[in-house]
């Protein structure tokens, strides 16, 4: 008998179809991946899995069958020992997932007393032994730590922990990884993948990331508008894919082998090919910067001593993992903080654009406003020369004159990373800092983001900044890449010699760690982080 | 956390100090004839250049201010004219209308306050944080809005008519309790009780209004967080949801505005002790206002700070230790 048996489900938000008439099994032992963009409805059919919607407004039709729980006719009762006992879930976000007001052992315990009727002290006990069967170092007094005073690794691991504590059938993963540094998330999808060889449970893996999928998952089953696109074995899916969507969809995933960013033909890249990177003139310096945040025992050094020049019309790439000090290097270089040693000289106009464009935009103010408010800082008056300069630059992003009067919510968020960008030329930057611009987009979203970018770099003559914990997606626009770990650039160069032979142990460890999209690489790539692992 | 703790003792100090000042210049550094003032509509020019005398109004006002903080801190002695009277610390002055010690006076105030406030603040923390549950437990059903309902029209109700309701009821009607009349808590505690219970409830509804909302608006906010989902998908029952997760959201709210709320109604439960004939710190404090009894007055005020600032404190670091991230913060 199947673990999941799902016939023809949909889910109904008021008039909106969430999921439409999806079917699928998965068999013990086996692990599906479940891909697709937002609002796909990927995540909705994990929650109709455990009957979460039930209660919530949502209107769920069609058969779901769970280790033998028939999800739309049980019980409360039947569907609470279903829920963690048989099929356990772990969540995306591991800082909000967990309790933050309870020790993390006592919040296993809780759930580990709900299904098994023990002592408090067992329970306890049993919390301490999935912390540490899930790799949590000195797990017994770990246990009496609450989720802040856990890393975003370790809090994930503690997640994991307790789903395992009732030792379920069914692991249901909602974007374990997505938001975890890279390395972190290997470590994850690797204890996954072992965790699945050791017990045999099945795994339902829920991600937008194809990569994540690939490495970890046997069969795959790709979302869109709530419904199934393509399904099959991983490999010929992603090796072979039959439907147009598949195939856009791949195409859009940045790769961190073969060709980069010299596969986009452009004027800029011939003349390029000639002359040495960084050949146009400086528009940016920075020498020996640091930064250092709170003070005496609790100084905490962010940027240590990092030096950067930027040219006209070149991208530096600017990669690391969170906590190494990359955006408060990117905001050093604007000028939005002092830097605590070091000096930046600028001899052009310098721009930023932030991470998410949804809350760097004000929400009570329409997009041209926006667009139009670097213009009136800078003294222009003429209302009649500031509305032709949004209009033009609305249009230059890939938007319409028309949108001057709209407000951020009426937007889509790639649509409102434009507008961002927009705003950041407004003023006629010649160099433009990006912080993270498109990791809170989807994947297609995401390349034609970064196809702008590069656009305008080649028609305007824009340098870059470009940061990102991203490996491949800065790969894809960067000529020159700086490698940063603890406030400290461990490795810089060309695109070429970065990522083609990297000498720094990190960056190594880095790169292993970025989920192949070839899963009959993933096996070989586990091993290789195994013994960087041990190296380090 | 030591730190966190001197620190904010160290705060609390601080203001004290400052409301001291302040009030020391509002009331006596005033234009006008302080002493005129400060002896009340009925003094005789004799007493007058008496009063001016003890509160040595030639001196520089830094100097003057000096004393009456010594005073505080050491005591002092205070002319009389025929005699010299000693004013041990914490010293407050005299009376003008009585001749008694500001000191003793508000002392004997304090038990019958602090009885009235204790009380109605155990009441009120039951009656609020259990109605506060209850309708988050009822939520979306009939019941939970009659509770909504319910505690909108005990926050708009004025206590008077909170408290003459009771009165009628249960003291004339029913005749179920005497009518109000405060017996101390050392002479009978039973008839102590008996003689509180109207004031306590009157005080604890109005009161428990605000918590009610309180307690619900938190436990919905916590109920809307992720990991309620996760315990949900756990299989943890709502009831140890709403119990262990979703009200363990609402105690440092709850902690902090009790613990304010403690503190204020030392000097804000006037028409509560007016309407029950409590003889309490803030009766004492309109009486001192009417007849002008000024060392009253600024004595009262700097106890009923002392109360909310203490009080502020404690709210802090009741605050830290439910939720331990603040320190951290």
């Amino acid at each position: 008998m199947s673990l999941i048996e799902v016939t023809d489900l949909s889910v109904d938000f008021g008039s909106v179809r969430a999921v439409d008439k999806v079917s699928f099994t998965l068999e013990p032992g086996a692990a599906l991946g479940v891909v697709g963009e937002s609002g796909s409805g990927k995540s909705t059919v994990a929650y109709a899995l455990l009957g979460l919607h039930r209660g919530t407004g949502a209107s769920v039709a069609g058969a779901v069958e769970v280790a033998g729980v028939d999800v739309a006719a049980a019980s409360d009762p039947e569907l609470r020992a279903l829920r963690g006992g048989k099929a356990a879930m772990v969540f995306q976000d591991p800082l909000s997932a967990l309790d933050p007001y309870y020790a993390v052992g006592d919040q296993i315990a809780e759930v580990y007393r709900v299904h098994r009727k023990v002592s408090r002290r067992a329970a306890r006990a049993r919390a301490v032994e999935v912390l540490d069967r899930v790799g949590i170092a000195d797990a017994a007094r770990r246990s009496r730590s609450r989720p802040h005073e856990f890393s975003g690794g370790m809090r994930q691991r503690a997640l994991i922990a307790m789903a395992l504590a009732c030792e379920p059938r069914v692991l249901i993963a909602d974007e374990p990884t997505t938001a975890l540094d890279v390395t972190v998330q290997a470590q994850i999808l690797d204890l996954l993948h072992e965790l699945r060889a050791e017990t045999g449970l099945g795994l339902l893996l829920v991600t937008h990331d194809v990569g994540v999928a690939a490495e970890s998952v046997d069969d795959i089953l790709v979302m869109r508008h709530g419904k199934v696109v393509e399904r099959g074995p991983v490999g010929e899916v992603l090796a072979a894919p039959s439907q147009a969507y598949t195939r856009e969809l791949l195409a859009a995933v940045p790769r961190i082998e073969g060709a980069g960013r010299a596969s986009v033909p452009g004027p800029r890249f011939e003349a390029e090919a000639a002359a040495p990177a960084g050949a146009g003139e400086p528009v940016l310096e920075a020498r020996d910067l640091r930064k250092v945040y709170g003070k005496r025992a609790k100084a905490f050094t962010a940027v240590d001593g990092v030096s950067v020049a930027v040219h006209a019309g070149e991208t530096l790439g600017i990669v690391g993992e969170s906590g190494s000090g990359k955006t408060t290097l990117g905001r050093m270089l604007v000028g939005l903080l002092a830097p605590d040693g070091g000096s930046v000289s600028r001899t052009a106009e310098v721009q930023m654009v932030f991470q998410d464009p949804g809350s760097a935009l004000n929400p009570r103010r329409s997009i041209g406003e926006s667009i139009a408010d670097p213009l009136r800082a800078r003294g222009e008056k003429d209302e009649g020369r500031i509305r032709a300069r949004v209009d033009e630059l609305l249009v230059r992003v890939g938007l319409e004159a028309a949108h001057y009067d709209r407000y951020p919510h009426e937007f889509s968020g790639g649509q409102r990373q434009r507008v961002c960008i927009a705003r950041a030329l407004a003023p006629s930057p010649r160099l433009i800092v990006c912080d993270e611009p498109v990791s809170s987009l989807d994947v297609t979203t995401q390349a034609q983001v970064l196809d702008l970018l590069d656009e305008l770099r080649r028609e305007l003559g824009l340098a870059l900044v470009f940061i990102a914990h991203d490996l491949a997606v800065v790969r894809q626009v960067s000529d020159r890449v700086a490698v940063m770990r603890r406030g400290r650039v461990v490795e810089s160069g060309t695109v070429a010699e970065v990522y083609g032979a990297p000498q720094d142990p990190y960056t190594k460890q880095l790169l292993a760690a970025v989920p192949a999209l070839d899963p009959s690489a993933a096996a070989l790539r586990r091993s290789e982080r195994r013994e960087l692992a041990e190296v380090a | 956390m030591t730190g966190f703790l001197l620190r904010r003792v160290g705060g609390a100090l601080f203001v004290l100090f400052a409301l001291s000042v302040l009030v020391y210049a509002v009331f006596y550094v005033a234009p006008g004839d302080v002493a005129r003032i400060a002896c009340g509509p009925r003094c005789s020019t004799a007493q007058i250049d008496q009063v001016s005398a003890q509160l040595r109004l030639d001196d520089p006002v830094y100097a003057q201010y000096w004393h009456f903080l010594q005073g505080i801190v050491a005591g002092r002695d205070y002319s009389t004219g025929t005699e010299i009277a000693h004013c041990g610390a914490p010293c407050l002055g005299f009376s003008y209308q009585s001749d008694q010690q500001v000191t003793e006076l508000i002392l004997a105030k304090l038990p019958v306050t602090a009885s009235l406030v204790t009380g109605a603040f155990v009441l009120w923390i039951i009656i609020g944080v259990g109605t506060g549950v209850l309708s988050v437990w009822r939520r979306g059903r009939l019941s939970e809005r009659v509770l909504t309902w319910l505690t909108l029209a005990g926050t708009a109700t004025p206590v008077f008519v909170i408290g003459l309701l009771l009165i009628i009821v249960f003291c004339s009607t029913l005749a179920w309790l005497p009518f109000p009349q405060y017996v101390p808590l050392t002479e009978d505690p039973e008839q102590w009780m008996w003689n509180l219970l109207l004031p306590w409830f009157a005080l604890a509804l109005l009161e428990s209004a605000k918590y009610a909302r309180l307690t619900r608006s938190s436990m919905l906010e916590t109920l809307a967080e992720d990991h309620v989902r996760t315990f949900r998908a756990f299989g943890v029952s709502e009831r140890a949801i709403l119990g262990r997760h979703a009200l363990r959201g609402a105690v440092a709210p709850v902690i902090a505005l009790s613990a304010l709320d403690f503190g204020t109604m030392f000097g804000g439960a006037v028409l509560t002790e007016s309407l029950f004939g409590i003889p309490g710190l803030a009766r004492e404090l309109v009486e001192a206002v009417r007849t002008v009894d000024l060392p009253v007055v600024v004595g009262l005020v700097l106890v009923i700070g002392f109360f909310v600032v203490l009080a502020n404190t404690v709210a802090d670091v009741l605050y830290a230790v439910a939720d331990r991230r603040v320190v951290l913060a």
